[in-house]
């Protein structure tokens, strides 16, 4: 019992974890129709942002709170100097040009920071284990992306449903040339939700760096996972993304904690050690093939 | 054995769901192969998880000269096995380290020993051969011949082309310095070779 709490514990983790990288990457997808793979750049250059600002005020939290609004001052001077040129063009070239970003960040990257990867220290009241329950012990650092995550998330579904940039936000998602039409001030409108997102990826970079390495190409590996998240979730919508990716983050804590286990009930023990990580590995395409065969827009995507 | 697994290679570096595990299982000691970063954050998440105080890490690759820099103090205390440790006392490796260490300020790795040793061995063939490297053969049979000073001590060829060598146990501790290092704690198998020798008729 103690033990599937903690497994699901895990997934409620990586899954917000996921959700920050991915709710940035839906709301550029779906509202700017912009494909954006430079998303997980920006998630890098959180990390490598925090690393140095962590250093420099020689305190977590105060590194950490400080990359946020550096993160924001990067979205915006990289939607103004290339991204504003590309939201008349089709998604190939868009595709060309992040991608071309990606190349960029990853050498800027290997320019001032070098090319071995870096490694955030913890606090001592972040580097120990937490009691959840009585006798259950989690790490506390994995505890509080949970709380700041869940915050996080709480804060941007009351900014999307209630407020009036929010309002702005969905009715771009569903109809971008009408609320144009409407006199709404869609280039403004775009930097904001671009740098939004770049916040959202360098908080999830940040968070996810004392965990994983800062390291060039961090966010070329996630970036497939956050593309596979906002598919299952229909493409722009915030909530989509949420269950997405507490569905995802479920799906492969599962697969690698209890799947070994399963398979050993009918396969040897050589067989299902080899043959658990390959499935686990393809579960989450899975699902994701099967919500598209169910909705091709996936679960909150747009109705045609 | 509690148990084993396979984690995805090379993308997971979040070992989450593994240690939540390892803490069920209770074992009494965990063996990890991670070289690289992935030895780097199973280090710094096994502490995080607070699992150090309770069970022995015990690994092959993953604490290093090349990773110790980033798992620090994490480290210290693991037990791990290797065929070369820096701080042997063969005189060809004190000569290296030696000489490693006051032109890059730092400890070799077991990838710079093993790359180096290489080199003397094939320096050792085209000094036989006094630099006629045409005869392919002859060079062979030099090689096979392993006569160079190995900065591992003891090494030579089995009849398979396997080195037959020692493996050292090996303790993450901190230098005079306060630097993170290994140094070796015994010997753990005496001119070791490896177990399928004789059914290879290198053939």
């Amino acid at each position: 019992m103690d033990y599937l709490a903690i497994q699901i514990l895990n997934g409620v983790q990586l899954g917000l974890l996921m959700f920050l990288l991915a709710a940035g990457l839906t709301l550029t997808f779906g509202i700017m129709d912009l494909v954006n793979l430079a998303h997980g750049s920006l998630y890098m250059m959180g990390a490598y942002f925090a690393w140095t600002l962590i250093g420099w005020t020689d305190s977590f939290v105060l590194g950490a709170l400080l990359t946020l609004p550096a993160a924001l001052a990067l979205g915006a001077v990289v939607e103004a100097v290339v991204i504003r040129r590309l939201y008349a063009r089709d998604h190939l070239d868009q595709v060309l040009a992040t991608f071309g970003l990606i190349l960029f960040f990853n050498e800027l990257v290997r320019v001032i920071w070098g090319p071995a990867g870096k490694s955030i220290a913890l606090p001592a009241f972040l580097s120990g284990t937490v009691e959840i329950l009585p006798g259950l012990p989690y790490p506390a650092y994995r505890f509080a992306i949970i709380v700041v995550g869940g915050v996080v998330a709480l804060l941007l579904a009351w900014m999307v449903q209630r407020t009036r940039t929010g309002m702005l936000i969905r009715a771009g998602a569903s109809n971008r040339r009408m609320i144009g039409a409407l006199g709404v001030d869609i280039n403004l409108l775009f930097t904001l939700v671009f740098g939004l997102g770049a916040v959202f990826a360098a908080l999830a970079g940040l968070m996810a760096a004392p965990i994983l390495s800062v390291k060039i190409g961090m966010g070329d590996d996630i970036l497939i996972l956050a593309f596979v998240i906002i598919v299952i979730g229909g493409i722009g919508s915030i909530k989509g993304a949420f269950i997405a990716a507490m569905v995802v983050g479920q799906i492969d804590i599962f697969g690698r904690a209890f799947l070994p286990d399963l398979l050993k009930t009918f396969l040897s023990n050589a067989a299902a050690s080899t043959a658990a990580p390959a499935i686990s590995q393809v579960l989450i395409y899975l699902v994701m093939a099967g919500v598209l065969v169910w909705r091709p827009t996936g679960l909150f995507g747009p109705r045609t | 054995m509690a148990g084993e697994d396979l984690t995805k290679w090379p993308d997971q570096l979040d070992f989450s769901a593994e240690l939540a595990k390892i803490r069920a299982a209770k074992p009494e000691g965990v063996f990890v192969f991670y070289p690289g970063a992935h030895g780097v954050q199973f280090v710094r998440q096994f502490v995080q998880a607070g699992l150090k105080d309770q069970i022995k890490l015990y690994q092959v690759f993953s604490i290093d000269a090349i990773t110790l820099p980033q798992q620090g103090e994490l480290a210290l205390g693991s037990l791990g096995a290797q065929q070369w440790v820096n701080d042997l006392p063969n005189d060809a490796n004190k000569r290296y380290v030696a000489d490693f260490r006051k032109k890059h300020n730092d400890y070799p790795s077991y990838y710079g020993a093993q790359a180096y040793d290489s080199i003397m061995l094939i320096a050792s063939a085209a000094e036989a051969l006094k630099g006629d490297l045409a005869n392919k053969d002859r060079v062979r049979a030099e090689l096979k011949k392993a006569n160079f000073k190995s900065v591992r001590g003891g090494f030579s060829f089995n009849t398979n082309n396997f080195p037959i060598q020692n493996f050292y146990i090996q303790e993450a501790v901190k230098d005079a310095d306060g630097k993170m290092t290994v140094k070796t704690i015994a010997t753990a198998i005496s001119k070791a070779k490896d177990p399928h020798f004789e059914k290879c008729p290198m053939k």
